[in-house]
């Protein structure tokens, strides 16, 4: 299993296709909190369930005005079907070329296998890494944690001496 | 991570005595293949257990998923504040290939129930905060899709199989001896 970037990092800048013709960076959400869910592949059952749970909880993450962002090295015409085909209300992004780049950049790419870990960050409105988590790949993580984290950005900062 | 929250509150559609030593808990959506299944599973799981077994509903509707889910739970839930939520729980899961309005007035005008009333509760959504509340707190306690089941408020992370769910029952209640758990 790979070592994820921990709490306190700021989260590396990327753009990657969003659509066949548009592309997203991070950089353009900034101001609001971000959740970043990293997962193995389009289609494979598990996925979709995760996938399929994020588009339900929907409203609930936007209740804290946070941006959901899937990410695996899948293309843009595969993540345009799968996305169709489970009425997703969220931007699904490619990372395809170069293969796992910004998978890799978090920490978050398995080699030998040649996909994403499921893995789950959350971004403050700053762009620093609120909260991260690494899921064993076969346990979808559900939405507990991400929730937990973003009710955890809106009380007040603790002070470090 | 995963545990129950809220816990079972006598709000709850609950099946078996307050005392038992354990608890469990599905998250489901009436129009999920996969709660078809476990509905099955979890009446042979009731009878081997009994009285040491206590049974809890909430509702997970994959509304984007399953178009009938969310008015399906708020049928169940119609029938709940008349008491006989478990009995339409039962009939849609055992119709839950052919959901739809005229079955829900059917079913309840088979449980003596008004139907007139429900085609307007469903109208209204006077149980879609019921249902929502249910949903919410299955995000809340890490519901990871449907069926999900808690076993004395912790996530059964496992397959659902009737085997598999009598030896993690089987498991707590000689963890628990005869106490009781919340």
């Amino acid at each position: 299993m790979s070592d994820v970037l921990p709490p306190g990092t700021p989260a590396p800048d990327f753009t990657l296709p969003v659509t066949p013709d548009q592309k997203l960076s991070l950089q353009e959400l900034r101001g609001h909190p971000v959740i970043l869910a990293f997962y193995p592949a389009d289609w494979s059952p598990v996925c979709g369930d995760q996938m399929a749970l994020y588009n339900e909880i929907l409203p609930e993450f936007q209740k804290f005005g946070a941006e959901l962002i899937g990410v695996s090295v899948d293309g843009v015409w595969c993540h345009r079907a799968f996305a169709e085909a489970r009425h997703l209300h969220f931007p699904l992004l490619s990372d395809f070329e170069p293969k796992g780049a910004v998978a890799r950049s978090y920490g978050a790419y398995r080699s030998g296998d040649g996909i994403s870990e499921r893995a789950l960050f959350v971004i403050d409105k700053d762009g620093v890494i609120a909260w991260s988590y690494l899921s064993p790949i076969a346990v979808n993580p559900g939405a507990d944690g991400i929730l937990d984290a973003l009710e955890g950005l809106t009380k007040p900062e603790k002070i470090h001496g | 991570m995963a545990n129950l929250r809220p816990p079972v509150t006598p709000e709850d559609h609950i099946q078996g005595p307050e005392d038992t030593p354990v608890t469990l808990v599905e998250y489901g959506d009436y129009e999920c293949p996969h709660c078809g299944r476990a509905y099955s599973i979890i009446k042979r799981v009731q009878t081997h257990f009994g009285k040491s077994l206590r049974f809890v509903f909430r509702n997970f509707p994959l509304s984007e998923l399953h178009p009938h889910a969310e008015s399906a739970a708020e049928t169940a839930e119609f029938a709940g504040a008349r008491g006989k939520f478990w009995e339409m729980h039962g009939l849609l899961f055992e119709n839950q290939e052919r959901l739809s309005g005229d079955l829900y007035l059917k079913l309840a005008e088979q449980l003596s129930l008004p139907s007139e009333d429900l085609r307007q509760a469903l109208e209204e959504g006077t149980y879609q905060t019921r249902v929502r509340t249910d949903f919410s707190s299955g995000v809340r306690s890490g519901v990871n899709g449907t069926p999900t089941f808690f076993i004395n408020g912790k996530r059964h992370d496992g397959p659902f199989d009737y085997e598999t769910l009598v030896l993690a029952i089987q498991e707590q209640i000689g963890r628990n001896g005869n106490a009781a758990v919340a």
